[in-house]
């Protein structure tokens, strides 16, 4: 808990002004530095050659017209790289992943091979020339397929006892519990709910330059990345794995400025290997950059979670139990970045929002032809596919029972006194408001004059339809007790040296792509040592300088290394404290601090500023003291942090064409406290507009062949301004009771919070027909498919 | 390899280079003379993020051959700003907060100096439709409206959207 409350000046800008981003005016200049930006003197550029098919054995590769094409330095295949058994490399979920085949392509736009040339147009003309004969083979798309007894094995080269394509069984709750409270239920529910593949598609795609100095025996990676230390750990391991002389010390990982990543620039692709592997191999600076269909067809994906699941409840409607069942398709490789103990994630974090004794959650790990992945899509581990499984089938039991959603749901949230709420999976949730979140959106859209207005509608035949979602997030992975990846601790740094005329000069762990993190790291720093925002310089993304840390995904950054800066701060304000008991001549027990400076008590004009104590660190500091003002700091988590809100969709849907408009969207979050008003919004209307997304527009679908539907942005449809509501935006505040500055992360809760919010407003408007279940996204051409079948014209 | 030598006015100066008949516009802006402000982040011209003026028309640079702009004023986010003066657009998109990322931005702010020269009061569906040809995965295009209604005078600097001020207060 703070120990003591800081209040700041619109000057200083500690926690809660919207301070403008410190980022900007490099970006609004175009004067970013991304990583296609960046030319290195000598530098080569690799491209990709792709497979056509999902599954095909290779019977050969024949780079000699290749090589004959201007430019064309050299050809690289699996074959090459199986010499120094680089052919395949870890991921993060612990599973095996090719950087080249060497005789077998299991998804369509697998790397085959790499063609490294002096331009990006030769190497393109290189990639043209390659020729690849194939065998093609069966190919299994469906998961369920996966697991019948005949199906052929996708990944021999496992062990012996895993001859098959299931990768892992994980399981949460008491199963013969909620067995018993299922068959005791006066209502029981099953439904199978399909949350289908998807991909973040950040603007800017993934790239890399990988720059091996063979005199000085060090690798630079400038890479688009979410986590570089985490990188430059796996890059040492492998490189030892394979007998490289490439060590830690000598990698440096720099991340540049990143256009958006959302979980898609967690995973190593094999391009940045490929790249590495060149720039060794050739000795100069090699550049790898991501077309926009290789990034929709071979990066990581996420989702892709088949559901089945059961609610029982008595006939008043409260909820009693839960059990759901899933299949997991991963594609061909478990790719996943989710921490090590929980290979899905945190999806049991099924239960939500609602007060009930007994669950159990049962998940299945299946290989498939299709791209390697798993990670997450704006969302922390897993936690959307489980808030639209739980918020779906509420709403399922309330119009079952005729009981209006809003007030079954008030009848069934864990009450604010209930906080710390033990869950029946296992979750310590650390604090919640949901009644006061519904209310407040219920109040702000009237709700009560929506039903009136629907029913009114309704009886005039027209299709309107009120959807709710009052979502429990779970984010800031995490304490070091449960949470690892690839046995990395989840604890993120934050060091902060104060220069002596009294400005900042602060790194962490963490890593932006968007987020705005030079600006409320700041606001962090600010608010606890009194610095102006205008005197903190924050960075991060160069593994030679930043402390370490996981990264940033899963909202987690300001509940780790937002953390780990209040706590450096702290340090920095204790030696502080001392220092002003130095130049005051006054015991450390006699001295205040507030706004900026610690003065003694009773005797307010005896005091120092934070920027005199600044400079007597370095030029008048007590004898046996260190000189100067630094700390660090690296944050054990003691819990996650359980963010959550309620948000109100009001849809039309048009009778002719199946169209489904969002009229309103009324949004309120509780991300605890907040650091700047301004940013928190502004995620808010992102993660908004990646929940309709999925709900409305995108899908990755494959055919029988396992050729990928959707791999340019002409067939996968990310909204426009047009498609995007103006979403309204409101928040309520429940301060973490851990977390230093009582904050909880807030990148994802809109993404997670909006899908079941839009599809049970959809099936909201068509319940009367008889509809239960629409499975995401809701497609004009599914919705018009139903009203035809029910008759509605 | 055959290349064509061209002329072309960048942001007011002129530039000449030889280039292959293929090179992509946004190419030459980038890879030739070194100005990356303009970005990529497509194949297939959906998402805007090369937008840049030729000859006064918006154009989508990776959707133009460097020669066919033989002889084309170009402008692209690097000519916006007047020196340490911002273009009132690039004001309004940080006073807004009309960026996260800022990858889609330069082409953002520079789709939207040309729908304000066709249009310069536009309302918020006018906008929206304007927009829509340049993708933002970051900020729900919200504070992008906003920040277009201020470069046009619609907004001041630090007014929020009415829906918002009715709505943030804490519970």
């Amino acid at each position: 808990m703070a120990t003591e409350t800081l209040q700041t000046t619109p000057e200083v800008g500690g926690m809660g002004h919207s301070v403008k981003r410190k980022e900007d005016p490099r970006f609004i200049r175009g004067a970013g530095e991304y990583i296609d930006d960046l030319n290195l003197p000598g530098q080569l550029w690799l491209d990709i050659v792709r497979s056509p098919y999902a599954h095909a054995r290779i019977k050969s590769i024949d780079s000699s017209e290749a090589l004959k094409v201007p430019g064309v330095a050299a050809v690289v295949t699996g074959k090459d790289l199986e010499g120094y058994k680089l052919h395949w490399m870890p991921t993060l979920a612990g599973d095996m992943q090719m950087v080249l085949p060497v005789d077998t392509v299991m998804y369509q736009a697998q790397e085959v091979a790499a063609v490294i040339a002096t331009s990006r147009y030769a190497a393109a003309d290189g990639v043209a020339a390659v020729l690849v004969d194939y065998e093609p083979l069966p190919v299994i798309v469906d998961p369920h397929k996966a697991l019948e007894k005949d199906a052929f094995v996708l990944r021999p080269d496992r062990a012996a006892d895993k001859q098959n394509n299931h990768i892992w069984h994980w399981e949460s709750g008491d199963r013969a519990k909620a067995d018993a409270a299922l068959a005791a239920a006066d209502v029981r529910i099953e439904e199978d709910i399909y949350i289908p593949r998807i991909h973040v598609a950040s603007i800017e795609t993934c790239g890399c330059i990988a720059d091996w100095d063979p005199v000085r025996q060090q690798l630079t990676l400038h890479m688009t990345s979410q986590a570089p230390h985490a990188i430059r750990t796996v890059l040492a391991l492998v490189a030892a794995g394979a007998g490289l002389p490439i060590s830690e010390q000598n990698i440096r990982v720099k991340t540049h400025d990143i256009g958006g990543g959302f979980g898609g620039k967690v995973p190593v692709y094999p391009g940045y290997v490929l790249a590495v592997a060149a720039s060794f191999l050739i000795g100069k600076p090699v550049k790898w950059i991501e077309d926009r269909s290789e990034n929709l067809q071979a990066d990581s994906f996420a989702r892709d979670y088949h559901i089945h699941a059961e609610l029982g409840a008595t006939k008043e409607g409260k909820i009693t139990g839960l059990k759901v069942r899933t299949i997991a398709d991963h594609g061909y490789s478990d790719a996943a970045a989710d921490p090590s103990k929980f290979p899905a994630g945190l999806f049991n974090v099924i239960t939500g929002s609602y007060d009930f004794p007994d669950a159990f959650v049962e998940v299945d790990g299946v290989y498939t032809n299709k791209p390697p992945g798993g990670v997450a899509y704006r969302c922390s581990f897993r936690v959307t596919e489980a808030v639209h499984a739980i918020e779906r089938m509420v709403d399922i039991l309330a119009h079952d029972i005729g009981k209006d959603p809003a007030q079954l749901r008030m009848e069934n949230f864990i009450q604010p006194e209930q906080f710390p709420y033990k869950s029946p999976t296992g979750w310590e949730y650390d604090s919640g408001n949901y009644p006061a979140a519904l209310q407040k959106a219920m109040d702000i859209i009237d709700y009560p004059g929506l039903r009136k207005e629907q029913a009114e509608k309704r009886a005039r035949g027209e299709l309107m339809g009120i959807g709710i979602c009052s979502f429990t997030e779970i984010v800031g992975a995490g304490p070091s007790h449960d949470f690892d990846i690839i046995g990395l601790k989840m604890n993120d740094g934050c060091e902060i040296r104060v220069h002596p005329t009294g400005k900042v000069l602060a790194r962490i762990g963490s890593q932006t792509q968007g987020q705005g993190h030079e600006t409320t790291y700041a606001q962090i720093i600010a608010e606890e040592l009194g610095f102006p925002v205008a005197d903190i310089k924050i960075e991060y993304g160069d593994t030679d300088t930043a402390p370490y840390g996981l990264g940033t995904y899963g909202s987690r950054s300001t509940p780790t290394s937002g953390a780990s800066t209040a706590m450096a701060s702290r340090k920095i304000r204790d030696k502080a404290r001392k220092l002003a008991a130095h130049l005051l001549e006054a015991s450390e027990d006699d001295l205040e601090w507030t706004n900026g400076k610690f003065s003694v008590k009773g005797s307010p004009d005896r005091s120092k500023t934070i920027q005199e104590i600044a400079f007597a660190a370095y030029t008048n500091f007590p004898q046996g003291m260190e000189m100067g003002l630094e700390a660090v700091d690296y944050y054990d988590p003691p819990n996650l942090t359980f963010p959550f809100g309620s948000y109100i969709c009001v849809v039309d849907i048009d009778k002719g064409t199946g169209q489904v408009n969002v009229r309103r969207f009324v949004a309120v979050d509780d991300c605890g406290n907040i650091i700047n008003p301004m940013i928190v919004d502004g995620q808010i209307h992102g993660g908004l507009t990646m929940g309709l997304a999925p709900a409305l527009y995108e899908s990755i679908t494959y055919d029988e062949n396992g050729t990928n539907l959707a791999g340019t942005f002409m067939d996968y449809l990310l909204p426009t301004a047009l498609e995007t509501p103006a979403w309204e935006v409101a928040k309520t505040v429940t301060p973490s009771p851990h977390h230093p500055i009582g904050a909880k992360g807030v990148g994802e809760s809109a993404t997670v919070g909006a899908p079941p919010a839009i599809a049970n407003a959809v099936v909201d408007a068509l319940w009367h027909l008889g509809v239960r279940n629409i499975d995401i996204p809701i497609t004009p051409q599914k919705v018009w498919a139903i009203l035809r079948e029910k008759g509605v014209s | 390899m055959t290349t064509q030598h061209i002329s072309v006015t960048v942001n007011g100066e002129a530039r000449e280079a030889d280039v292959e008949p293929r090179l992509l516009l946004v190419h030459l802006l980038r890879d030739v003379f070194g100005l990356t402000g303009t970005h990529i982040g497509c194949d297939t011209s959906n998402c805007g993020a090369c937008t840049v003026h030729l000859n006064g028309e918006s154009a989508k640079s990776c959707t133009v051959l460097a020669v066919q702009a033989d002889g084309a004023q170009i402008k692209t986010i690097e000519g916006m700003a007047d020196g340490a003066t911002l273009h009132p657009l690039q004001q309004a998109f940080w006073d807004q907060h009309g960026l996260q990322c800022g990858f889609c931005t330069p082409g953002m702010i520079m789709q939207a100096a040309w729908l304000l020269d066709q249009n310069p009061s536009p309302n918020e569906h006018e906008i929206r439709e304007g927009i829509s040809g340049n993708l933002c995965r970051c900020t729900g295009y919200v504070n992008i409206v906003k920040a277009i209604q201020q470069a046009s005078g619609q907004l001041q600097a630090g007014e929020s959207a009415p829906v918002e001020a009715a709505a943030t207060t804490a519970g």
